[in-house]
C-alpha cells in the first residue's frame, strides 16, 4: 500500500518527464514498425508465388529474431553511431517477421476463385493485388503489424543501451542505482508505460483495422 | 464450317510444361456467332483447358485463336478478356465488394459514366431475377449458392461483351436450382444471342443447353460435332454412344414435335350419338377404342368395344374412361410419349388451339419419327464422308 502511494507520488512528480519518454519510446518503435511494414509487404508480394525465395526470406527473418537483442543493437552501433538511429535499425530487423509471414499467409488465403475470376475480367497483374489480393489479405496482415508493435515496444526498452531514449531508460537506471532511493518506483515507471503503451498501441491499430478492412470481410 | 465463325479455333495446341500428352492436341473448331456451344466429355479430357485457351488464360503452345477473323493470339490479354463474360463453377465474387460493384467491376475498368454504370447493374441484377433494391448492396457472403452463381452471370454480362465462357457454371448447384438457372439462362439467351462457349461434363445439360454439342475426347479431341439431336439420332462411334449413356433415343424425342407427324385418321363421334352407332364405327374401322367428343368437338373419353356393348341403347354420355391431357402442335414426341404410357388406350389425343379433335398419337408414329431422324442423321454423315 505504501509502496503504491509512494509510486504514485513519484510518478506526479516526475510525470513530464515520463510522458516526454514514452513518446520517444512511441516514436522509436512506430518509426520501426512502419519501415517493417512498408518492406515486408513489399517483400512478401514478391515472394509469395515463389517458392524457393519464400522459404529463404521467411528463414532468414525467422534467424533475425533469434538474435539476441542486445546483440543485434550493438552490432549497429559501428554503422549509425550512437542514438536512436541504431535502435530503430535493431528494431526493424525484429518487425520484419511477423508482417512478412502474415503478408504471405494473407495472400495464400485469397480464394484462387476470386483470383481467376479477376484475372478472367481482364485485371492486370497490379489491379488484381491492389484491388484484390491485399484488400483480401490486409486484415491478416494487419494482425501481423499489430504483433510486430507489440514485440517492438518491449524491445524499445532496449535502445537505450546503445544511446537512445524511451522508456528504458528508467529501467537502466533503476538497475544501476538498485537500492537508492526511487529505484523500485522507476523499475515499475519503465514496465508500467512500456506495457500501457503497447496496450495503447494495440488499442489504436485494432480500430486502424477496422476501418480499414472491407465491409464484407467484417465479421 | 461456316463464313459466320465468330471464334475459330485453328490447330491449336497446349502442352503443360512436364506433361508429356498434350492436354489439348491441334484442335479445330469454329463456334458460331450467337449460338451455344457446349464442350462436352469425360473429366481431364481438356474441357477447361480449351475454354481458358480462349480468353488466353492459358497461353496456346500452337495453334492460332481468331475471333471475328482477328488472330487474337498475339493480342493484350487483359483487354480480351474484357471483351470475353467468364463464368466458372466457383464463381469468385468478389467478397469485399458489394453485388453491385462486383457487377460493376469491367464497367468501372472501362470509364463508363456513373449513371450508366448504375442503370447497368439494376438491368442485370433484373435479368438474373434478383431485385436491385435488396440485392445491390448487399455482400457476396449474404447470398446463396444460386444467387451467387446469378450474379457471377451478370457480373460476366456488365460490360454486354458478344462472347461468353463457362466452365460448368451450374455444376455445384443443386439439381432443383440448376435446372431453374438453366431454364432462365436459356430464356435470356433467346433475347441475348450471345456466341456461348459452355462447359459441363453431364450429357443431359449439354443436350439442353446446347445448340450444338462437341463430344470431346481424350487430349480434348473432338469425337463428335453436332446438334444434340443428330447426336442423339446418330451418335458416330461406341465412344460417343456410351458417353451419352441409355436412353439417347428417349431424350432424342424431346426434339421431335407433334407437328412433324402426319396424323392417320381416327374414329371419333360425339357423345351425343349412340353407343351403337359409336360400336359400328369402331367395327367397321377395325379399332378397339373409339375417341369419344363433347359438344364442341373436344375428346374427352376413351371408349372401348366392350364399354359401348356394354352402355345397351342410350347415347356415349358417361360411357369410357378420361382421355386425359390433350397434345398441341408444338408439343414434343417425348411429351406424347409420357402422356401415351398414361393413357387407357395407349394412345393421345391432339387437339387444335381451340381444342378441337386432330388425331391421336401412338407408338407407331413415335416408332417411325425416331426411324426417319436417324435415317436422316445417317445420310447426313453419308454425304459428310462422301464430300470428305
Ligand atoms: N495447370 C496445369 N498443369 C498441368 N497439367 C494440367 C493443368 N491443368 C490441367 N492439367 C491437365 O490437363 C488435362 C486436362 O485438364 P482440364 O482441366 O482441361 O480437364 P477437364 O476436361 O476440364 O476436366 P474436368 O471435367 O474434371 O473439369 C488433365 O489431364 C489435367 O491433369
Ligand atoms: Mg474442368
Amino acid at each position: 500500500m505504501e509502496a503504491l502511494s509512494s509510486w504514485f507520488t513519484y510518478v506526479s512528480a516526475n510525470i513530464d518527464y515520463i510522458w516526454e519518454s514514452t513518446l520517444a519510446h512511441a516514436r522509436i518503435s512506430l518509426i520501426a514498425v512502419a519501415l517493417a511494414t512498408v518492406f515486408s509487404i513489399t517483400l512478401g508480394v514478391i515472394v509469395q508465388r515463389r517458392p524457393l525465395a519464400r522459404t529463404i526470406v521467411l528463414t532468414a527473418a525467422g534467424i533475425l529474431l533469434t538474435i539476441p537483442s542486445l546483440a543485434l543493437f550493438a552490432l549497429f552501433i559501428p554503422v549509425f553511431g550512437i542514438g536512436n538511429t541504431p535502435a530503430i535499425a535493431a528494431l526493424y530487423l525484429y518487425a520484419i517477421l511477423p508482417i512478412l509471414r502474415n503478408t504471405v499467409t494473407g495472400l495464400d488465403s485469397v480464394s484462387p476463385a476470386v483470383v481467376e475470376s479477376a484475372r478472367g475480367m481482364g485485371l492486370s497483374t497490379w489491379q488484381q493485388l491492389v484491388k484484390v489480393r491485399l484488400p483480401l489479405a490486409w486484415p491478416v496482415i494487419m494482425t501481423g503489424i499489430r504483433v510486430a508493435t507489440l514485440l517492438t515496444v518491449g524491445i524499445t526498452a532496449i535502445a537505450v543501451l546503445v544511446g537512445g531514449d524511451g522508456l528504458g531508460t528508467y529501467v537502466q537506471s533503476a538497475l544501476t542505482r538498485n537500492g537508492l532511493p526511487n529505484a523500485t518506483e522507476q523499475l515499475y515507471v519503465g514496465v508500467v508505460f512500456t506495457v500501457a503503451l503497447g496496450l495503447v498501441l494495440d488499442l489504436v491499430l485494432a480500430v486502424v483495422q477496422r476501418f480499414t478492412t472491407a465491409k464484407g470481410l467484417r465479421l | 464450317m461456316n463464313a459466320q465463325a465468330k471464334i475459330h479455333l485453328d490447330r491449336v495446341v497446349k502442352k503443360y510444361p512436364g506433361s508429356k500428352v498434350p492436354a489439348v492436341e491441334e484442335l479445330t473448331l469454329d463456334i458460331p456467332e450467337g449460338e451455344i456451344l457446349v464442350l462436352v466429355g469425360p473429366s481431364g479430357c481438356g474441357k477447361s483447358t480449351t475454354l481458358r485457351l480462349i480468353n488466353r488464360m492459358i497461353e496456346p503452345s500452337g495453334g492460332r485463336i481468331l475471333l471475328d477473323g482477328e488472330d487474337v493470339t498475339k493480342a493484350n490479354p487483359d483487354k480480351l478478356r474484357r471483351r470475353i463474360g467468364y463464368v466458372i463453377q466457383q464463381v469468385g465474387l468478389f467478397p469485399h465488394h458489394t453485388i453491385a460493384d462486383n457487377i460493376a467491376t469491367i464497367p468501372k475498368m472501362l470509364k463508363w459514366d456513373k449513371k450508366r454504370i448504375t442503370e447497368r447493374v439494376d438491368y442485370l441484377l433484373d435479368t438474373v431475377g434478383l431485385p436491385p433494391e435488396q440485392y445491390r448492396d448487399r455482400y457476396p457472403r449474404e447470398l446463396s449458392g444460386g444467387q451467387a452463381q446469378r450474379v457471377g452471370v451478370a457480373r460476366a454480362l456488365g460490360a454486354d461483351p458478344d462472347i461468353m465462357l463457362m466452365d460448368e457454371p451450374f455444376g455445384a448447384i443443386d439439381p432443383i436450382t440448376r435446372e431453374r438457372l438453366q431454364n432462365e439462362f436459356l430464356r435470356l439467351q433467346e433475347e441475348m444471342h450471345k456466341t456461348i462457349v459452355f462447359v459441363t461434363h453431364d450429357i443431359d445439360e449439354a443436350i439442353k443447353m446446347g445448340d450444338r454439342i462437341a463430344i470431346l475426347g481424350e487430349r480434348s479431341t473432338i469425337r463428335q460435332y453436332d446438334t444434340p439431336e443428330r447426336i442423339l439420332a446418330y451418335p458416330v462411334d461406341d465412344f460417343v454412344n456410351d458417353f451419352i449413356g441409355n436412353g439417347s433415343t428417349i431424350k432424342g424425342l424431346n426434339f421431335l414435335q407433334v407437328s412433324s407427324l402426319r396424323l392417320s385418321d381416327y374414329p371419333a363421334l360425339r357423345e351425343s350419338e349412340s353407343a351403337a352407332a359409336g360400336l359400328n364405327l369402331l367395327q367397321e374401322k377395325g379399332r378397339d377404342w373409339l375417341v369419344v367428343l363433347d359438344g364442341e368437338g373436344r375428346p374427352v373419353r376413351w371408349a372401348s368395344q366392350e364399354q359401348l356393348g356394354q352402355a345397351g341403347t342410350g347415347d356415349m354420355r358417361g360411357v369410357g374412361v378420361e382421355v386425359g391431357d390433350h397434345l398441341k402442335d408444338e408439343n414434343t414426341l417425348f411429351e406424347a410419349l409420357e402422356l401415351m404410357v398414361q393413357s387407357a388406350a395407349g394412345r393421345t389425343c391432339v387437339v387444335d388451339d381451340a381444342g378441337q379433335f386432330q388425331g391421336i398419337v401412338d407408338m407407331g408414329h413415335l416408332n417411325k419419327a425416331i426411324r426417319t431422324a436417324q435415317s436422316e442423321a445417317r445420310r447426313h454423315y453419308e454425304e459428310l464422308e462422301a464430300n470428305a
